[in-house]
């Protein structure tokens, strides 16, 4: 790689060769308009914001897609630049609906972002604009094609990150659409509901199907008595809502924040997590007595269990049979809490706070449905929602008090926060596990080699006589590349934890839009968020499943033992292969 | 005599034998035209007459034949008589009941019939024809040698009407020797052809030739030229002979799908010499001399293209691609040449894969051209059966095959990035460049695409030398250009110039001039990416700077004649509807652009644009021409801008006085009744929507307010009383 010396604003600067016109500039802080581009994903230069002048050239140049070479001089300024920038964001604005105000993304969308600071003031070409209907067939993804300016975001993440290659543009030229094959329903096709298309999209093309209207109505029931329970990747993200840096934990305040809203208790999903510890430990430590279905994988991320129901279904025996520690908690809420508070589990109503849009799916299976009927859990806000929804109320977040969760179902382990980060499954079960085949204590609880930052991770443990095989993907392209490994018998992995969601659930599709500063995807953002969660745990003294008192009394009064006829009845599930359409 | 040259001879020998044994050389030949074209014309129905008739009669001395198209559209089907030892007579537009007539009068009774002769200027029989060449090299000093021979058979006596004298495009014999100092000129029916410099050995060699009976042969030169086949057939048809025939030279002439044919006629020659050299750098060299540029619009130097592919880069995979995706409204010119003659496509791009270290080629052709298709397949299959394509080709020990790979008609999918991406099974839409095709192409191997009238002229470069080719055209754009030349021409059909031609010589000299007098108002080059050149540049040489100084481009070879009936504002809006509709949607500025600059111009043929509106259009053209993705949405604005450019008046007529000059906005003109009106009352009959008023024998009125503006009482008065305002 040679260095080059360039010109920008007739500013002299010397980079190497492999760099874009675009970071060449950031280097001298300027920060040339965007609105396609994305540096996590492929080059698309589709929406042509980012021109600049090259000396030499007739024609702009984007920024985003071309290196630099010795000698260029690049103008990122001119009356000619500047208007032409003004009018591409006009044109995309021009076949936009004119309904800002109405718009969920208001204030934080990219599009309005770029028109106020480009300058957008007067329409000058306004005419037909496109009309799509608003597709909302999947539980979880809602898809309103007219606000889809086809920058193609959406497009490269579900393919490039996620691998499901679901969304593509569909026709073309001005009735160019994004959508899945054969314009299918999102509920229709092979959509693994992560929600990263919400992540990564500029404008309001996508959202979440909203549960908000529904929690109102159920917090405003005298007959109800409305649940909450929150992950824990809620903790380190909500406090981006309202201003905080991030990484800020904010677990008082939330759980403050939920009873002023009027939730009836709060308990914590990190309860639910302990106790998918202890099943799933034990359930590994069988299949490794038995030496069967090996390795054990993970099955707390709903999007990675559709993703493995349509790509890998013949891997299903390998997937623990533990429900997640959402549908966990929810299910002791609905049995043992009811029971034990002696409230008909009818009008209990539980709403799971996550990061993860999947999780609105989750709740629609019907293995998460009582036998009687009725949901175990009701419904599911995303942390954008619920952030929506304490600014809707009027709660002054910043200054609230620090709460503290409902007992029992409200204490948790350290470990158990961990499970909001890539990596933290396997810690949290490997805390558990080593001790319960070495019978002896553990003394450092840091599994560091298992934190997977860079969305892949491999590792070998040994406890005692036992040497384990495990790996660590997020982001399903990774799990990809783990699990044909796995098919391939090139190696025999014992545990594979596998999360949906690029860094794990902090990296959610229902997490908060990133702050000024960040961008989706941000590996910053989700270290900081992380670190977070890290820290609490840290801070606790209780740092393994097994030793949550409360876990230990509920399967002394309830449950039994771990793998318990009672356990399985009430905290297993199981899968359904769903090959994708046309394949058979 | 290298392995691949004693391939070549040993099947061209083989081939030789076998005709002589068919005795095909003593037949008469009847030569069909086969090109979709004319079989839409009904060259079909005429082929079957002929062979009803000849089945007939129990004649086993007459062949029929099909040929591929010959460019001269309008007069389809096309048919030739070739009786052995006779000029070779052309017919036009010809019919089942023309072809009854034909067969009686001159096959079986040896007669020409003159009035179905193509492009018929005289009814005389002539005994002989001589074409001069009288291109630009070849007239030293003499502005007319057509003149110049048509004195010297006076002088000789030669009695008027026994000899027609064409002056020619160029013959392509220019080698530097002769340049400058001598004529060339055929003469039919012997083909001799034979050089001069003075007027005296003119005297000499017609003398010789025409009186004498006898060849001339002090004068005679042997050198075989490359389009002698073509111009001994169409030699003495006005509309061929300003044409100089290289990459069309075999269309029209041979039958397509005879591998015999293409190599009686030079094919694979050039392949076998390439093959022999064992030298890949050499051919590059040879490309690179000879100037030759893509003919699909960019004009990018092939030779260089083809240097990238190889230079820095020891990737052991490369492709060759041929971009037969022709998808320019109007423009025909690649199916032509597939359907005329698809094995110099084939021996192009092999003699390329050779060059850049290709095993695998595709060619990219649009599902709409079912008989490009058909006769693609035919070829490659006899190719391989003849050991022209696969493994070891003619015993070489060099491996190449090719693919048909067929488009599904978006016009994007011929810019080079969205070809590639729809050969390999994705979404046809262009990428960012760079990476280029030669450094990443298909499958992310170097990958050379050229259009399919590039490759057509890589076997001709070989064969003739790169030298040769260099001296035909400018100084910047060498070789030949093939044309689709349309619009309000008398002569509309496929035409191949030099390059440097001028507009002028292709519109008037070849074809024809304007119908019904009328005054040409200007020349649309380039097709939906191209522009509107004036009449008063009609000099401007056809080359790719001059096109390009004029706002419009070369492209891949449309030229439309518009005349003073067209209206500027409508043909711009026309192409820029296409565009439109074609964008791929993948950038903002062409995919929205195009649409607000369409709504524009539909505003303003609709009589609502204002003054304002030209300027948005300009603002807005820019943008989309300085920041769109691919070469579609950079040339897309290229019509309306250069329309305004050359045309502005128009557009002011338009949006100012709300007057369409041109009369052919509906919503711009109206009808008036003149005091010419006698009071027949037919057009008050014949208004759809009875807004005509009258008593018989009384002035008629229209009631404006009413009117469609259908133009029926306009049409259907015998008085001329109905104007058009």
């Amino acid at each position: 790689m040679r260095n080059v010396e360039i010109y920008i604003d007739d500013e002299k600067l010397t980079v190497s060769e492999e760099t874009t016109i675009m970071q060449a500039a950031e280097q001298i802080g300027i920060r040339i308009p965007r609105l396609c581009y994305h540096p996590d994903l492929s080059v698309e230069g589709a929406c042509r914001v980012c021109i600049v002048e090259v000396e030499g050239s007739n024609k702009y140049i984007t920024s985003c897609s071309t290196k630099v070479w010795d000698g260029m001089r690049v103008r990122t300024n001119s009356p000619e630049i500047r208007m032409a920038r003004r009018d591409i964001v006009e044109l995309i604005l021009d076949n936009h609906p004119m309904e800002c105000q109405t718009c969920e993304r208001d204030g934080n969308c990219e599009l309005q972002n770029l028109a106020y600071s480009l300058g957008v003031r007067e329409r000058l070409y306004e005419g037909r604009r496109k009309q799509h209907p608003i597709e909302s067939s999947s539980a979880s993804v809602i898809r309103n094609a007219e606000k889809c300016i086809l920058c193609r975001r959406c497009v490269r993440v579900c393919s490039e990150v996620q691998g499901i290659h679901n969304l593509s543009q569909l026709h073309r030229g001005f009735h160019t659409v994004v959508a899945p094959a054969f314009e299918d329903g999102m509920a229709d096709s092979v959509c693994i509901n992560c929600g990263q298309c919400i992540n990564v999209c500029p404008t309001a093309a996508f959202l979440e199907k909203p549960h908000t209207e529904r929690v109102w109505n159920a917090l405003a029931d005298p007959n109800k008595i409305v649940i909450a329970q929150i992950a824990p990747a809620i903790r380190a993200a909500i406090g981006e809502g309202f201003y905080l840096p991030p990484g800020t934990p904010c677990t008082g305040k939330t759980v403050t924040a939920l009873r002023r809203l009027g939730f009836d208790a709060v308990f914590d999903t990190n309860f639910g997590a302990d106790l998918t510890i202890v099943e799933e430990a034990n359930e590994f430590a069988e299949r490794l007595k038995k030496g069967e279905n090996l390795p054990l994988l993970t099955s707390c991320s709903p999007g990675w269990i559709k993703f493995m129901e349509h790509f890998y279904p013949e891997l299903i025996p390998n997937a623990s049979s533990c429900k997640s520690p959402m549908q966990m908690l929810s299910t002791m809420l609905k049995t043992y809490y009811a029971e034990k508070r002696g409230i008909d589990p009818r009008s209990i109503y539980v709403v799971g706070i996550m990061p993860c849009v999947a999780k609105k799916f989750e709740i629609e299976r019907p293995e998460h449905f009582a036998p009687a009927g009725y949901p175990y859990t009701d419904a599911v806000l995303t942390t954008r929602e619920l952030i929506w929804m304490i600014k809707a109320y009027g709660i002054d977040f910043t200054r609230l008090p620090d709460g503290e969760f409902d007992l029992p179902l409200g204490f948790s382990t350290g470990a158990a926060d961990l499970f909001g980060t890539t990596g933290g499954v396997m810690e949290a079960a490997l805390r558990t596990a080593a001790e319960k085949l070495t019978g002896k204590p553990l003394t450092d609880l840091n599994f560091t080699q298992v934190r997977a930052v860079e969305g892949l991770r491999e590792a070998t443990i040994r406890f005692g006589e036992y040497e384990l095989n495990v790996a660590v993907a997020n982001g399903l392209n990774n799990a990809k590349t783990i699990l044909e490994k796995v098919k391939a018998g090139e190696k025999q992995y014992h545990l594979i934890e596998l999360m949906a969601c690029p860094g794990g659930c902090i990296g959610g599709g229902g997490q908060p839009y990133p702050p000024p500063g960040y961008y989706v995807l941000d590996k910053e953002i989700n270290r900081l968020r992380a670190g977070a969660l890290y820290s609490i745990d840290e801070a606790k003294t209780v740092r393994k499943s097994h030793e949550n008192p409360y876990i230990m009394k509920l399967y002394e009064e309830y449950l039994g033992q771990p793998g318990s006829h009672k356990a399985h009845e009430l905290l297993h599930t199981t899968y359904t292969a769903r090959e994708p359409k046309g394949i058979k | 005599m290298g392995a691949a040259t004693a391939y070549y001879e040993a099947m061209r020998q083989y081939m030789l034998a076998r005709r002589a044994q068919s005795g095909l050389n003593e037949k008469i030949i009847v030569q069909v035209g086969s090109a979709t074209c004319e079989k839409a014309a009904g060259s079909e129905m005429v082929m079957r007459e002929f062979q009803k008739l000849i089945r007939a009669s129990g004649r086993e001395d007459i062949l029929v034949k099909q040929t591929g198209c010959t460019g001269r559209c309008a007069r389809e089907p096309i048919v030739g008589v070739f009786v052995p030892g006779k000029i070779p007579i052309k017919y036009e537009r010809v019919t089942p009941e023309r072809v009854q007539v034909i067969f009686q009068e001159h096959i079986i009774g040896g007669r020409t019939v003159p009035e179905f002769v193509l492009d018929k200027k005289t009814k005389n029989r002539y005994d002989y024809v001589i074409t001069i060449c009288s291109s630009e090299n070849c007239r030293h000093g003499n502005e007319n040698p057509e003149e110049l021979v048509e004195e010297v058979l006076a002088e000789i006596g030669v009695e008027e009407g026994t000899v027609r004298v064409f002056g020619s495009g160029c013959f392509g014999l220019c080698s530097a020797d002769r340049v400058g100092r001598q004529h060339v000129m055929m003469i039919f029916p012997e083909k001799t052809l034979y050089t001069f410099q003075k007027r005296e050995e003119l005297r000499e060699i017609l003398r010789i030739h025409l009186i004498e009976k006898k060849i001339a042969e002090r004068y005679q030169t042997r050198a075989d030229f490359i389009t002698e086949q073509f111009f001994s057939l169409y030699g003495d048809v006005a509309f061929f002979n300003k044409q100089t025939r290289l990459t069309l030279r075999n269309s029209g002439l041979i039958d397509p799908e005879s591998l015999v044919d293409y190599v009686m006629n030079k094919g694979y020659e050039a392949l076998a010499k390439v093959l022999d050299s064992g030298d890949p750098e050499w051919v590059i060299g040879e490309i690179t001399k000879s100037g030759l540029r893509g003919r699909g619009g960019g004009g990018y130097p092939t030779g260089l293209k083809w240097q990238n592919a190889v230079t820095d880069n020891d990737d052991p995979i490369r492709y060759v691609v041929c971009n037969a995706d022709e998808g320019d409204p109007g423009a025909f010119m690649d199916r032509s040449a597939l359907e005329g003659d698809p094995f110099i496509i084939l021996e192009g791009m092999t003699i390329g894969a050779f060059a850049v270290g290709a095993h695998q080629g595709y060619i990219y052709v649009r599902a709409e051209y079912p008989l490009a298709i058909e006769r693609l397949e035919k070829a490659i299959r006899t190719a391989r059966e003849n050991s022209l394509l696969g493994e070891n080709i003619m015993n070489s020990g060099f491996d190449f095959d090719i693919e048909i790979r067929l488009g599904a008609g978006a016009f994007v999918c011929g810019e080079e990035t969205a070809l590639m991406l729809s050969i390999e099974g994705k979404r046809g839409q262009p990428r960012i460049r760079p990476p280029y095709p030669t450094q990443s192409g298909l499958w992310g191997h170097p990958t050379v695409i050229n259009n399919v009238e590039t490759w057509a002229n890589v076997p001709t470069i070989i064969l003739y030398g790169a030298d040769w080719f260099a001296r035909i055209g400018t100084e910047k754009s060498k070789g030949t250009k093939v044309f689709a030349l349309a619009g309000k021409v008398n002569n509309t059909g496929l035409v191949e110039v030099p390059m440097g031609t001028t507009l002028r010589e292709v519109i008037f000299d070849i074809g024809g001039g304007i119908p019904d007098g009328r005054k040409l108002k200007a020349v649309q080059t380039g097709g939906p990416s191209g522009g509107c050149i004036p009449a008063d540049k009609l000099d401007t040489p056809v080359d790719y700077e001059a096109l390009a100084a004029l706002g419009s481009i070369m492209g891949s070879g449309g030229m439309i004649v518009l005349d003073e009936t067209d209206c500027m504002v409508q043909t711009a809006k026309y192409f820029l509807e296409f565009t439109q509709s074609e964008s791929c949607g993948k950038c903002v500025p062409c995919r929205e652009g195009t649409l607000r600059m369409l709504e524009i111009m539909e505003r303003i043929v609709d009589g609502e644009g204002t003054l304002e509106d030209l300027n948005k259009l300009e603002r807005l053209g820019r943008v989309v021409q300085k920041s769109s993705l691919c070469g579609l949405g950079t040339t897309a604005p290229n019509p309306v801008l250069s329309a305004l450019q050359n045309f502005r008046e128009e557009f002011v007529a338009h949006v100012v006085e709300k007057r369409c000059p041109a009369h052919r906005c509906a919503k711009l003109i109206r009808y008036e009744i003149t005091d010419k009106c006698t009071g027949c009352t037919l057009c008050a009959r014949r208004c759809p929507v009875a807004c005509i008023s009258g008593k018989p024998r009384q002035l008629h009125v229209i009631d404006q307010s009413r009117c469609i503006k259908c133009g029926e009482c306009f049409n259907v008065c015998k008085f001329n009383a109905v104007a058009k305002l």
